[in-house]
């Protein structure tokens, strides 16, 4: 305990005499940096506070320090993330390949392949994305179609992939392909690291209700990919896409509650767009749903809290299964609560008469739709729980399938 | 830290467990029930609990307590909620004893405690004056007369008040109606002149008391610490109970979950366990989900009464309002999952569908707390 309360010490000074005032307030989507080749700055203080965490190894604060990571224990890593969320500090660097792949190639990847893709995304240098589903395969993901054949030197990849977020500024995809259509389907996939500058690698981007169009779908014609970027064995990779899952929906579930966000917190706008009455918001409906909405806020705070410490001590944590699902939803909930609480202030779209506060309200309201679908929707988390938690029987359709 | 048991509770829930499994099993409720029982629980079983150490389980040990603190007390409620238990361990151990600990004064405690942590002491807090709580709302009064005091209200929803040997009674002093400062808390023998306790059987097969006190003496050393003071000790003691009794309820809804995903598992229609039909599975899932919510925050507010009593009223109620939902939802979603058989007298599944009802009633329902949580958020 002791080493962990002068880590904090150390750690409080360090982020006190390094982190740029300008990077401790929150920050919009677009100020976010993301890395990779076509990679920019919003500033230079963000560039600043980038190479000075990076160079900490603090943009992969608990991977080996080895691969340009922090070293730091998960404890650790906890008390750097409290510090930081204490002072407002942004996120360095926003990353899938920090989040989602680096996790599963620490754990499945060779020493080559972690030599050669771990520093890079460290450093900010390649951006990833995530090639799983496919216009046929979503839910279902382990029924994709997109091939990569054998042709003795490499794989030549053939097919598309849906809803990749961010294609069109990746460098890099990481993709799950069929190669072996003969066996049951989840045999018959491997997990392939693809360089989208190779001949054949394409991407559209699809416009969103929010009004971005963040993601894209990305088409494959004979792009050919060298077999030394194949992770796991060839046809074992869906556990390594499952293992990854879990990164991906820890990630989801904690969103929101971790980098600082440029937008109208609830009780802020309870504040500017309601009446009150002696101290209590006039409007008895929108008063009890936010309150509601605050208690389930602090209870899966409290949740998060009880799942870090029962993975810290070696336990298995059955809540950790469940946190997508609360997260996810409450999220969505917030969104509806904050356009109710702005009236007709939450529906703006464009141009004047709005703040940009306002107009960012009406799109996160939007966007927020898309939480409980990305990363398994939660119909399919609930599906998890039962399998997993309860150990509730398979549905009889579902078992005839696979 | 707090959010996952230690070596010590773990070993006191493994007891606490063995020991209701073996002693106080549902089924000990229902005979409690059928056999209409004088006192409502078993008073050998309380002196086994006793004796175990659960009367004095937060007491320090200055006071013959086992000064195990609400972390250990919460293990002990929540294995008591698996059971139905009907024993005084609420009204005495929690909340007559925090009474105690927060209103008495040094001498008070001194000769009551020890009596009370071995077994021969009960309580029962006569606080409510109407059907909703609002302990801020009190008409009983207590007034001087020559050395003595006097007496004089209606009670309704005394816990215990039928067989508790001391009633707590809440009462306002008119006299003191000026400070602002005019709420004291009465130590009275239940068997004292005047007092007319009627007994009522509620739902869940356990009592509560409608109590009239008119023109009761007592002696002026009977008021719990000083006269007119009682208002903040009332809202600690108040919140010890909210938590207490969450960790209790969580218990509950733990064990008529648990009693629902096997009945899902067991029970065969079309051919298939019902449990494969994921209409059923989705509502499953989610009930674990607030399960999941609920865990966490019952063991953070039993560990802010231990390690961080300004953050006590904002999670009692929290854990009191969370729970309040859990056990009204996961309870009634037991009863339609296990279809027929769910409403017979038979299964127990309704003893716990009728506890839920009246603890959500204790000390506060889901309005009442959520109100609060606001106005303590400032909004
Ligand atoms: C914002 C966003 C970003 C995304 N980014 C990526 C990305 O970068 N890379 C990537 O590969 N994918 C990405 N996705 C795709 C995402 O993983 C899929 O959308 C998701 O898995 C659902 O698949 P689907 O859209 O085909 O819906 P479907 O699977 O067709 O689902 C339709 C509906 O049917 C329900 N349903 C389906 N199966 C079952 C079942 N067994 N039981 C009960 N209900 C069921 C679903 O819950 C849903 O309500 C992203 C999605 C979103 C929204």
């Amino acid at each position: 305990m002791d080493d962990l309360q002068s880590f904090r010490e150390e750690t409080r000074q360090w982020l006190e005499a390094n982190c740029p005032p300008s990077q401790r307030q929150p920050g919009t989507p677009e100020e976010q940096y993301w890395g990779g080749r076509r990679g920019q700055f919003a500033s230079a203080d963000a560039q600043l506070w980038f190479e000075r965490m990076r160079d900490r190894g603090w943009t992969a604060p608990e991977w080996p320090t080895e691969y340009g990571g922090g070293g730091l224990t998960p404890h650790q890593g906890r008390i750097l993330k409290e510090e930081m969320r204490r002072i407002n500090a942004r996120t360095p660097l926003y990353s899938l390949g920090i989040w989602m792949l680096g996790p599963a190639l620490l754990e499945y990847g060779t020493e080559a392949q972690k030599q050669q893709h771990l520093r890079a995304i460290v450093n900010g240098e390649v951006r990833w994305c995530q090639g799983y589903s496919e216009p046929g395969a979503g839910s279902d993901l382990a029924s994709l179609q997109t091939r990569a054949e054998d042709q003795g030197e490499h794989f030549l990849v053939n097919g598309s992939k849906i809803w990749t977020t961010s294609a069109d500024k990746s460098d890099w995809i990481f993709c799950l392909v069929r190669t072996n259509p003969d066996v049951k389907k989840q045999e018959g996939i491997s997990f392939l690291l693809i360089d989208m500058a190779t001949p054949g690698v394409s991407v559209t981007p699809i416009a969103l209700i929010s009004g971005d169009s963040e993601f894209c779908q990305t088409f494959f014609d004979n792009v050919a990919v060298p077999k030394d970027n194949l992770v796991g064995p060839l046809n074992g990779g869906w556990s390594v896409a499952k293992a990854l899952l879990v990164h991906e929906r820890k990630l989801m579930a904690e969103l929101g509650s971790d980098s600082p966000r440029k937008e109208i917190p609830l009780l802020q706008a309870a504040r500017d767009y309601l009446e009150f009455n002696d101290g209590r918001i006039a409007d008895a409906e929108l008063r009890s749903n936010l309150a509601s909405h605050e208690m389930r806020m602090h209870a899966i705070g409290l949740t998060h809290m009880r799942s870090f410490e029962e993975r810290a001590a070696g336990a298995a944590s059955t809540a950790a299964l469940a946190m997508k699902y609360l997260g996810t939803e409450a999220m969505k909930n917030k969104s509806e609560l904050l356009l109710a609480i702005m009236g007709s202030r939450g529906l703006g779209w464009e141009g004047p008469g709005f703040s940009d506060e306002e107009l960012d309200a009406t799109r996160l309201w939007a966007g927020s739709k898309a939480m409980t679908i990305a990363g398994g929707t939660s119909e399919i988390q609930l599906n998890v729980i039962a399998r997993n938690v309860l150990q509730l029987p398979q549905a009889p359709a579902a078992k005839s399938k696979s | 830290m707090a959010l996952v048991l230690n070596e010590e509770q773990r070993l006191l829930r493994d007891t606490a467990q063995d020991f209701l499994q073996r002693e106080a099993p549902v089924a000990a409720l229902r005979q409690l029930r059928d056999s209409r029982d004088d006192t409502g629980y078993s008073t050998t079983l309380w002196q086994q609990m006793a004796d175990l150490g659960w009367a004095s389980i937060i007491l320090p040990e200055a006071y013959g307590g086992l000064d195990f603190g609400f972390t250990g007390l919460g293990v002990i409620m929540q294995e008591s909620g698996r059971t139905l238990v009907a024993s005084p361990l609420f009204a005495t151990a929690v909340v007559g004893a925090s009474a105690l600990l927060l209103a008495g004064t040094e001498a008070q405690r001194e000769h009551y405690l020890p009596l009370l942590a071995a077994g021969n002491l009960t309580l029962a807090l006569a606080l409510e004056e109407s059907h909703h709580h609002s302990p801020h709302r009190i008409e009983a009064r207590v007034e001087r007369r020559g050395d003595d005091l006097v007496l004089n209200g209606h009670k309704t929803f005394v816990l215990d008040g039928h067989s508790a040997d001391y009633l707590l009674v809440l009462a306002r002093d008119p006299e003191r109606t000026d400070t602002g400062q005019d709420l004291t808390l009465l130590l009275v023998p239940r068997t004292s002149a005047g007092i007319d306790c009627q007994r009522s059987l509620m739902v869940d097969s356990r009592n509560a008391a409608t109590i009239n006190f008119t023109d009761v003496r007592i002696p002026a050393d009977a008021v719990l610490g000083r006269p007119g003071q009682a208002s903040d000790a009332l809202d600690q003691i108040l919140d010890r109970g909210r938590v207490a009794l969450a960790a209790e309820m969580l218990g509950s809804a733990e064990e008529v979950f648990d009693r629902t995903v096997a009945w899902l598992k067991e029970r065969v229609q079309f051919g298939v366990p019902i449990g494969s039909f994921q209409a059923l599975q989705h509502r499953a899932a989610h009930m674990q989900t607030e399960l999941e919510l609920s865990r966490s925050v019952v063991l953070q507010a039993l560990a802010a009464v231990d390690d961080n009593p300004t953050q006590v009223p904002l999670l009692a109620s929290l854990a009191k309002a969370n729970l309040n939902e859990l056990v009204k939802n996961i309870s009634n979603e037991a009863v339609q999952m296990h279809g027929g058989i769910g409403v017979t007298d038979e299964l127990e599944i309704g003893f716990f569908l009728k506890r839920a009802r009246v603890t959500m009633q204790i000390f506060g329902d889901t309005g009442f707390h959520k109100d609060r949580y606001a106005s303590l958020c400032g909004y």
